[in-house]
């Protein structure tokens, strides 16, 4: 039996990631759903980077921005005393550039179907802005934020070459599970490389069928 | 119920959309319902928007009872305006049933208006069946009577109606007409009423706006606004109609029919639901439901002759029609006759005349029934 160490710190980076995203993906895909700025198409070009770009380019950045050397990474090392580059937190930045056009796409979409009709109906009923968002579009984009949050989710934990040039391979600090899995087959050790990859494979299938299913219900449903 | 509330709405605003551009200027006693007419594209939905607080790129101003809800300074957001707003397309919250539709508005109203309770607004508007009901299970009458009792709970100072019967087939409009016509007369909450049926119009407002291309052309009540001679029906894609105030004197339930009169004489329309001998009423007259005569005529299956007298003929260029105003005591009466009868009757202004007014065009213009 491999050490389960590198899957619970998978689910915990997961975790932090989402609910970070959370907060930064929903003010960020709502401002992009019904903005007429210039700027937006730039920010859009901005969040859908790390869809294309090969992970080990995001994390060569990363290292060099994050890093020591960088403004970011020495006023972290002074506050914390740590540093930003091959630690938990590094991992946790990263994942949350990383995934955020998980969050971001599907929820900016789900907004945009929603339109500004229901929040306008809310304000001639004396709702102000914050009250109709929070009582009609969150509620409608309820599926969306579904969407989005198990996509970040999962996409974290499947995440490899980001984690390898920013954190490494720190026991309880940096070794996610997709970490483990490549240094069990690099020192030949085949038993639990199958047994780790086969959980993820399971999860990461299980994962995907359930956000179809409820996006499949949901059209069938309307 | 609200005291009859007479404020002033003060409008000096313009909003431009690419080549459309729209500028009003105007104040308004608002007392009733005050209709908002012009055809289709003339900005009447942008002009209720920008009241509503729903168009903050609109410059000018726009002050209500006193109260300034946009300048160059200050813009009140929408949700402090105490405005009510019926959209077009009713807009029910589709992740709440229809009683949540209803609670959502209840739970923001404004404590000090009190309009209408929740129980008064779900009988009023018969939604009792519907309460447990999906919004998107509903017709499209239902989902404006929804619509309306959701906008009336959040107990606005002053209601915007958008069309409300414009997505609705014959059917359906004439489900909601009377709850329109009851509307008024039970909150007396200042209206403004937008359309382009001249016999909504008719049937509902009080007072009148008619704008074209993003410009009032002509304002006051309805009977001017719609009976006014100057009025020129070309420009307005409309059907001429007079607006005839009548006073309702007896009811024939064998035959179907009502004897109303309109100064000292009267006419028989088709009988009218719920309305008691001394009431007044409005009706519509269509210009092409209207025939002349220069003598009484005998052996006719037409009930209604008036007499009155050529106030104008108005030749429309290139067709064979023209319109001539009929002044019958005091209300002008359209009618849509040939150039060559005009000529051959010898029609010209002065001339007293015999207007013919088929009973079907009441029967038409009281489609939704008077409740």
């Amino acid at each position: 039996m491999p050490d389960l160490g590198p899957l619970w710190l998978s689910l915990a980076l997961a975790g932090v990631t989402t609910v970070i995203l959370f907060f930064l993906g929903t003010p960020l895909a709502w401002w992009l759903s019904c903005t007429t700025s210039r700027l937006k198409p730039v920010i859009e070009a901005i969040t859908a980077l790390p869809l294309v770009l090969p992970p080990t380019v995001i994390g060569f950045y990363f290292l060099i921005a994050l890093g020591p050397a960088s403004p970011v990474g020495s006023f972290w090392l002074q506050v914390t005393g740590d540093a930003l580059t091959f630690s938990f937190t590094g991992l946790v930045v990263a994942s949350v550039i990383y995934s955020l056009p998980f969050m971001v796409q599907p929820l900016q979409n789900s907004f945009e179907s929603i339109g500004v009709g229901p929040m306008e109906a809310a304000y001639t009923l004396n709702a102000s802005r914050i009250d109709a968002f929070f009582s009609v579009v969150v509620p409608q984009a309820r599926r969306g934020f579904i969407t989005s949050a198990v996509l970040a989710f999962a996409h974290t934990i499947g995440e490899f070459g980001v984690v390898l040039m920013v954190g490494g391979n720190i026991p309880g600090q940096t070794k996610v599970i997709s970490i483990a899995i490549y240094e069990h087959v690099e020192t030949l050790n085949y038993a639990d490389a199958h047994i780790l990859s086969a959980g993820l494979l399971s999860f990461t299938f299980v994962v995907l069928f359930l956000v179809y299913a409820q996006r499949n219900g949901n059209r069938t449903h309307a | 119920m609200l005291e009859q509330s007479d404020k002033r709405l003060e409008i000096d605003t313009s909003l431009g959309f690419g080549k459309f551009n729209l500028e009003i200027q105007c104040e308004l006693s608002l007392q009733g319902v005050t209709g908002l007419f012009g055809p289709s594209g003339s900005g009447k939905t942008t002009l209720l928007r920008i009241l509503a607080g729903l168009e903050n790129r609109s410059k000018g101003s726009v002050s209500y009872g006193g109260v300034i809800w946009q300048d160059s300074t200050v813009f009140i957001a929408p949700h402090l305006r105490s405005v009510g707003y019926v959209f077009q397309d009713a807009r029910l919250f589709s992740h709440l049933d229809v009683e949540g539709n209803l609670r959502y508005a209840d739970r923001r109203k404004i404590p000090k208006n009190r309009l209408i309770t929740f129980s008064e607004a779900v009988s009023i508007l018969q939604i009792d069946s519907l309460l447990h009901r999906e919004t998107d299970s509903l017709s499209g009458g239902e989902r404006q009577r929804v619509a309306i009792a959701r906008s009336l709970l959040s107990q606005p100072e002053l209601l915007l109606l958008d069309e409300p019967l414009g997505a609705l087939d014959v059917v359906h409009k004439k489900e909601i007409f009377p709850y329109l016509q009851s509307l008024h007369r039970s909150f007396g909450i200042p209206t403004i009423y937008v359309s382009h049926s001249v016999t909504e119009m008719a049937q509902l407002a009080d007072n009148m706006i008619m704008i074209d291309s993003g410009r009032i052309n002509s304002i006051g009540s309805v009977s001017q606004v719609l009976g006014r001679e100057a009025l020129d029906w070309s420009v307005v894609p409309f059907e001429p109609v007079a607006i005839l105030s009548v006073k309702v004197v007896e009811d024939f339930p064998a035959l179907h029919l009502t004897r109303v009169a309109h100064g000292e004489q009267t006419l028989m329309v088709p009988s009218l639901k719920n309305v008691q001998p001394g009431d007044s009423i409005r009706l519509s007259v269509r210009a092409t439901d209207v025939v002349l005569a220069t003598s009484k005529p005998v052996d006719l299956s037409v009930r209604n002759v008036v007499l009155g007298q050529v106030k104008s003929v108005k030749t429309a260029p290139g067709t064979a029609f023209a319109t001539v105003t009929v002044d019958v005591d005091g209300t002008c009466i359209p009618s849509q006759v040939t150039l060559e009868a005009i000529d051959e009757l010898g029609i010209e202004t002065g001339l007293p005349i015999y207007a013919l007014i088929k009973t079907a065009t009441f029967d038409r213009s009281f489609s939704g029934g008077l409740s």
